[in-house]
């Protein structure tokens, strides 16, 4: 079971509250005393599903989230945009697939860095990216 | 020798700060007729799809400029973030350090300026 102990949300509108996001993460990151690599692996992860979330919905909202499973802490992403959605998430998934002129690297790649990677989106009503990165996974 | 130019990122640039970035610096390669750019990354926390990508254009873009491209000091975290994430960085020469990345540099435009030397200039002391 995933206990939330601490959280916190930021609005993404525009291009310049990424480096603030990615900042609010890191600091969390710190809290709880992830690696170097594990942090920028969330944060990498992350910094692609923000830009995801301005170019395909026009922004959103950001879920930060300090979580604890047993013994093991982590931290919780959410990024939530009411956008036009995507067709076909298993498509969107795969490596080098993208409807814009991107390397088609963002969802793929994301999910790759970070421990749980959930995805759900409605076609006209938007898409929510999850992710969990636990401190030593 | 040809000139080089230096360019050390300071801070985590945003999208439009990246692209900014990408059109100056070949217009500097062009105005000041540069054959290297060394381009420092110490500073950077990651490096994105995004941020990758801005890398690989600057080499490709300099390179038809003429200009050879170096990234020095890419931090170990990045490096394994980079190569999970699936970039390869391709076309793109890297370094250690500053001081590396110049003896990159030199060693490459070094052996480019002996053939075009020899091709283009007329030598006038064998006349």
């Amino acid at each position: 079971m995933i206990i939330v102990l601490n959280k916190d949300s930021m609005l993404i509108q525009k291009e310049q509250d990424v480096v603030p996001f990615r900042n609010r993460v890191k600091e969390y990151a710190v809290k709880i005393g992830m690696s170097l690599v594990n942090q920028t692996k969330l944060i990498t992860a992350a910094s692609e599903l923000v830009r995801n979330m301005l170019k395909y919905g026009n922004g959103g909202n950001t879920v930060i989230e300090v979580v604890s499973k047993g013994r093991e802490n982590g931290i919780r992403l959410s990024f939530i945009d009411k956008g036009p959605g995507i067709k076909d998430v298993e498509l969107a998934m795969k490596d080098g697939y993208s409807t814009g002129r991107s390397l088609g690297l963002g969802l793929p790649g994301a999910k790759r860095l970070v421990s749980e990677f959930d995805i759900k989106s409605a076609v006209g009503k938007g898409t929510t990216v999850t992710i969990i990165k636990w401190k030593n996974g | 020798m040809g000139k080089f130019l230096l360019v050390t990122i300071q801070v985590d640039l945003y999208d439009r700060l990246a692209l900014n970035l990408e059109s100056d610096l070949v217009q500097m390669v062009s105005k000041t007729g540069a054959r290297g750019v060394l381009i420092d990354i110490s500073a950077l926390s990651i490096v994105d799809s995004f941020m990758g990508r801005i890398i690989g254009n600057i080499g490709n873009m300099s390179k038809i400029m003429d200009a050879e491209t170096v990234v020095v000091g890419m931090q170990p975290a990045v490096a394994i973030t980079l190569v999970e994430l699936g970039l390869e960085l391709k076309g793109v020469s890297t370094a250690l350090n500053v001081v590396k990345g110049m003896e990159l540099l030199h060693k490459k435009i070094g052996s480019l300026e002996d053939t075009t030397e020899e091709e283009e200039h007329d030598d006038h002391s064998a006349e």
